[in-house]
């Protein structure tokens, strides 16, 4: 990807960080870090790689994407809204009560949103449906599922692992947003879920590990993935939770609070210094 | 007419799905390593190319159901009701009933007649777990006709259903072409005044023959048969109430949750009047032969026979 390109999705990474703070801090509730620390991973995908169309969100033959990692569901809504699925304005409204940003994705709701989740571990079952139903109608879309690393502790995920090898899935990419924190502290602390890259590999997966923050590796990644054949994909995503807000950056803290009045106000300074840093380069 | 026949309620699932199979191509049929004694095999046999064996995965079953069913499939997701409804309780619960999913969730070798494999395999809980899910279609057909008719209609019904499917052969009593399945409407299978008995699924043929001897005995007992356990025929429930005053319910199902609940709770808030729950007394089964184990459960025609006198004495 050349320069402008790459600044261009930077500039939107940092815009759907914007949006995702701003729905958290409207919704006095919600997970910031790990919606800011797939932010990059959920613009390549809405911005570059996927094949979607805003004005046409239930196309049966465009690319799917299950947030397994339901929670992160304000990173997600925030890409959704700048790629014009929905206004902008619907961030405020986020969790409140009639809304039509529901706390978790809701795919009877939102458009854009392909499969409800949030119950943990279950979203690449769904995906793996999807892959299923697209070898069975001789379809050429893609299924991509994006995964916490701290999810991947639920049992579900290594069944639908297995299915996806087993069922020579190759349409199927899956993402792990591998920021290292879960709710109780680190995910070596907690579950012990490492090392990631060998339990797929085992499992029959084609396994990429990159830096989730990194445009042209990001690219790389799924443009590799598009040409595997014969089993899935997945790419371990090495990020940063809480990516570019300097007080939530690797806080265990910061998984699940929202940020107060003074705090969203430092926030949006340090996003906005990132984006005017862009625009200036 | 339609000749009686003596079959499990899973071998009718099997025939009916392998000959809707041509009619409906929508239709993927999913099984967690039980397609042989589930009889989601026959339509493996028919159409292998719309057959899924997802392995001992029940959860990643009914997530793999969701998504074919968000893509325009309509998936039968086919295991014991144990694992079906038990095990991947949650996975029914949000990723179908959710968000609505056109998934058809299915519990083989329900209730204690499951037998010999003893008390971990006899589910008693599958109805209750699946009527507690906002939108879910529950049913319980009570012989091969039913059966066959209940498969069709819950194609052809948009959204999530659950089939209860038995592992006792069972005599049919529907035999007869006009029979006609309606989704949420219960069937009077016998007139009466004096009390009402509502039966579901296995327990339906002995709730008949309770009713002969009773007739036999000078009483005139109404039977109703309920194969759609949520939504339930409160109309027909409600009616019974007023025009026997007391009701009966036969299911092979914890008392707890199921259709005697149902029908109390439809009851109590219309139209109450004494209940009696033949059922599952809140207890896990254990091994046996099916038969032994539905008479030693008072799941059988003499049982209700001896309930329906005595509440009537009282």
């Amino acid at each position: 990807m050349n320069k402008t390109e790459k600044k261009e999705l930077q500039k939107q990474a940092c815009k759907v960080r914007m949006g995702a703070i701003e729905g958290v801090y409207n919704a006095k509730s919600g997970h910031p870090g790990g919606s800011l620390s797939a932010a990059d991973l959920f613009t390549y995908l809405y911005f570059k790689e996927m094949k979607v169309d805003p004005q046409n969100p239930k196309d049966e033959n465009r690319d799917r994407f299950v947030l397994s990692k339901g929670h992160c569901a304000p990173g997600l809504y925030a890409t959704l809204a700048l790629r014009g699925y929905f206004p902008m304005d619907e961030m405020k409204k986020l969790r409140h009560i009639g809304a039509m940003l529901q706390g978790h994705p809701d795919m009877k709701g939102t458009p854009g949103i392909d499969m409800s989740t949030g119950s943990l571990g279950q979203g690449v079952s769904a995906a793996c449906g999807m892959a299923a139903a697209g070898k069975m109608d001789h379809k050429d879309y893609r299924v991509y599922s994006m995964l916490g690393d701290g999810e991947i502790e639920e049992g579900q995920v290594w069944e639908a692992a297995m299915f996806a090898a087993h069922q020579n899935l190759d349409n199927l990419c899956l993402v792990v947003d591998n920021n290292g924190l879960q709710i109780d502290g680190t995910v070596a602390e907690v579950g012990g879920p490492e090392p990631i890259d060998e339990k797929f590999r085992s499992f029959g997966f084609d396994v990429q590990v990159i830096d989730g923050h990194n445009f042209d590796e990001i690219e790389t990644a799924f443009n590799h993935a598009k040409t595997v054949k014969g089993q899935p994909s997945v790419i371990i995503a090495k990020t940063v939770k809480g990516k570019d807000v300097s007080y939530m950056e690797n806080q265990v803290g910061w998984h699940g609070t929202a940020p107060n009045a003074e705090q969203y106000e430092t926030a949006m300074q340090d996003l906005n210094k990132v984006l005017a840093g862009l625009e200036v380069e | 007419m339609a000749e009686m026949v003596k079959k499990a309620t899973r071998e009718s699932y099997g025939e009916a799905l392998a000959e809707l199979s041509e009619k409906y191509p929508q239709v993927v049929v999913l099984d967690a390593d039980l397609a042989a004694a589930t009889k989601s095999g026959v339509f493996k046999k028919a159409c292998p190319e719309r057959f899924i064996d997802c392995g001992i995965a029940e959860c990643n079953m009914v997530g793999v159901a969701a998504g074919l069913a968000a893509c325009g499939k309509i998936p039968f997701a086919t295991s014991f009701a144990m694992f079906s409804t038990g095990r991947a309780y949650e996975q029914v619960r949000n990723s179908v009933g959710y968000p609505k999913l056109n998934v058809k969730i299915v519990g083989s070798h329900a209730g204690i007649s499951v037998g010999e494999d003893g008390a971990t395999h006899q589910c008693n809980e599958d109805l209750a777990l699946m009527r507690t899910i906002p939108g879910m279609v529950v049913l319980n057909p009570a012989d091969h006709y039913e059966m066959k008719a209940a498969v069709k209609a819950s194609i052809e019904h948009q959204g999530p259903v659950y089939i209860r499917l038995g592992r006792l052969a069972v005599s049919s009593f529907n035999n007869s072409d006009d029979y006609k399945f309606e989704l949420g409407k219960g069937i009077t299978l016998r007139d009466g005044k004096d009390i009402t008995i509502v039966a579901t699924g296995l327990m339906v043929s002995r709730a008949l023959e309770a009713v002969k001897t009773l007739e036999e005995q000078g009483i005139d007992a109404r039977l109703i048969n309920i194969h759609t356990i949520k939504p339930l025929d409160r109309e027909l429930i409600v009616k019974a109430a007023k025009e026997t005053g007391k009701i009966i319910t036969v299911e092979e199902h914890n008392v707890i949750g199921g259709l005697g609940d149902a029908v109390c709770d439809a009851l109590c808030e219309e139209y109450p009047v004494p209940v009696i729950k033949i059922g599952v007394n809140d207890v896990y089964g254990h091994s046996g032969p099916a038969v032994d184990l539905l008479d030693e459960f008072g799941l059988n025609a003499a049982h209700i026979v001896e309930v329906t006198k005595k509440a009537l004495q009282k």
